[in-house]
């Protein structure tokens, strides 16, 4: 069920993203960015009330959180509290407080076996719907990731889309330095599941191949080819973009790319 | 006390919601379940991680699942799991760990849980469950039927006293009645506590000690008749096939300490580990911690 994604809707909301991290002074800039399309197909195009979402790379709360203030689910106010004393918005998705974080994330590794328990509970009740997972990509490092792998493929969660934001780096190095899984796609096709690799800067790519990945009997992977920092120079495939805030100088530089830039590719919807 | 469980789980098939998990374990025990449950029975394999967030994931959903495995591969591989998704959420999970203590005997130090319960109840909304005999897992599974948080449900093998009838199960028990010479209390976890009431029941019966039973983690209050006991005996004993830290023991003293209704004396004796270095049935293991009966009613009696 494809809804429309306007552009401008987009890069509103990136802009508003950019604006929370830098009123709160927080890093975690880089992978937010690399998310965040993803994150706003998934919440405006692909997810009705039926599906469930888990965000297993729980350090791109701040995606999390504009995209749903996107949906009208969170208000200026709400983002306005992000990272400060006696908000819901930690710098991780919270465990109480908002009802559409199904669960506090943030330790990597437990996405993918939590949305196949939401997965296997739908196939059990023969329930409707479909669950997605975000990772990121050197969450796979993760053994509790394959844990996950092995048991939906073999259960036939077909009702399953993991989704890896493949942006190339990790926490202290490149994702080929540190521990390389290249190719992940490959992996997960030898695991047994359906593969699709898409650019994950393009709205109607990520759209189609979520769209498809509703259409199957095997659990299905987005490989989501990313960029950390996306849109925005200084930041793009910088590991400090994982971590350091934004001075206003820097701030200002990135409204103006991620304005000039607009949105790369126009979903004029279907 | 398996045989007995798994009469239980096939009884609770019959509710829809109810989902049973395996990690590759109860060969020659879980196959009625298995049979009683059709696909509401999952060996998830070799996985404690991925099996404690898939029941996180049933149970967000609204089903009641129960993950089972041996006792140490329950709490301690999967432990952040079990803390930030069940136990952040407090979902209704139940996680079965069989062989509690030194259940698995000769297997060794890897298929011990020892530090099991005290390291569960260091976690938002943990309850602990620990039957002693095979009767007590009828009321508590029936209870869990319709328990709105998590619970770790402890098994090992029931050791009932001969010729005693046991009183109907509760968080505490008083299994044996202290003689009007008696200066012990004993505070008995788990099953050890049928041995124990067995040999206490060889002494004549103005020396003996009283026995109490406790079931039931954590606990909001201790009863006040076991609290007029010790006040009587001066002497408590807590006797747990659980280490020092983090065991009953600890739990009771505070209590007692916080209210200032302290007995005279007070004695842990809870599991040491490996005094030895060396492996045997669980019997060897609690004579090597002091656990068997004959050592703790040596200390209880001063015999």
């Amino acid at each position: 069920m494809k809804r429309e994604l306007p552009s401008d809707l987009l890069l509103g909301a990136k802009l508003r993203l950019l604006r929370m991290h830098f009123e709160s002074g927080v890093g975690h800039i880089g992978g937010n960015l690399s998310s965040f399309d993803i994150l706003m197909c998934l919440y405006h195009q692909m997810l009705g009330r039926d599906d469930a979402f888990v965000l297993s790379k729980g350090h791109a709360a701040g995606a999390l959180y504009v995209t749903l203030w996107s949906k009208g689910v969170l208000t200026d106010d709400d983002l306005a509290t992000f990272h400060r004393d006696e908000t819901r918005l930690s710098g991780h998705p919270p465990c109480n407080g908002i009802p559409e974080v199904l669960f506090a994330t943030g330790s990597l590794g437990h996405g993918p076996s939590l949305a196949s328990g939401l997965a296997l509970a739908k196939q059990l009740r023969g329930e409707p719907g479909r669950v997605f997972c975000l990772t990121s990509d050197g969450e796979w490092n993760e053994g509790s990731c394959w844990e996950a792998l092995i048991f939906a493929k073999h259960h036939g969660l077909s009702n399953l889309t993991l989704i890896v934001d493949l942006n190339g780096l990790q926490g202290f190095g490149t994702t080929k330095e540190v521990a390389n899984l290249d190719s992940l796609a490959e992996k997960f096709r030898n695991f047994g599941w359906q593969v699709q690799e898409v650019d994950g800067h393009d709205v109607a790519a990520l759209s189609a191949a979520l769209t498809s990945s509703a259409d199957s009997d095997y659990p299905q992977a987005i490989v989501a080819r990313t960029t950390k920092g996306n849109g925005v120079s200084f930041m793009e495939g910088r590991m400090d973009s994982h971590y350091l805030p934004m001075d206003r100088a820097r701030y200002d530089q990135a409204v103006r790319e991620i304005k000039l830039a607009g949105v790369p590719t126009r979903d004029d919807g279907e | 006390m398996r045989a007995q469980f798994c009469a239980l789980m096939v009884e609770a098939a019959a509710s829809p919601d109810f989902v049973f998990l395996t990690g590759d374990l109860g060969f020659k025990a879980l196959e009625p379940v298995r049979d009683a449950l059709g696909k509401r029975f999952i060996n998830v394999g070799v996985a404690e991680q991925n099996m404690v967030s898939l029941a996180a994931g049933l149970a967000r959903s609204g089903m009641r699942p129960w993950a089972y495995s041996i006792a140490p591969f329950m709490y301690a591989r999967p432990f952040e799991q079990i803390r930030n998704d069940i136990c952040l959420h407090n979902l209704s999970v139940v996680m079965v760990g069989n062989g509690g203590g030194y259940g698995y005997g000769v297997m060794g130090a890897t298929h011990h849980a020892i530090e099991d319960y005290g390291v569960m109840l260091t976690l938002p909304h943990m309850r602990v469950l620990i039957p002693a005999f095979d009767g007590d897992l009828r009321p508590m599974v029936h209870r869990l039927a319709s328990t709105e948080s998590p619970v770790y449900l402890r098994l090992g093998l029931s050791e009932e006293p001969k010729d005693l009838a046991l009183p109907q199960y509760s968080a505490w028990r008083q299994l044996l009645s202290r003689g009007s010479e008696g200066r012990a209390t004993i505070l008995a976890v788990g099953p050890l506590a049928g041995g124990i009431v067995e040999a206490a029941r060889t002494i004549p019966q103005d020396r003996r000690p009283s026995v109490w039973l406790l079931s039931e983690l954590p606990f909001a209050d201790v009863p006040q008749p076991l609290i007029d006991d010790l006040s009587m005996s001066g002497h408590l004993l807590v006797v747990e096939e659980h280490v020092e830290h983090g065991g009953v023991g600890g739990m009771v003293a505070q209590y007692l300490l916080t209210r200032g209704v302290g007995p005279r004396r007070f004695t842990h004796l809870p599991a040491r580990g490996y005094p030895s270095g060396l492996y045997g049935s669980q019997k060897f293991h609690r004579r090597e911690s002091g656990l068997d009966p004959s050592s703790v009613l040596g200390i209880a009696c001063q015999i």
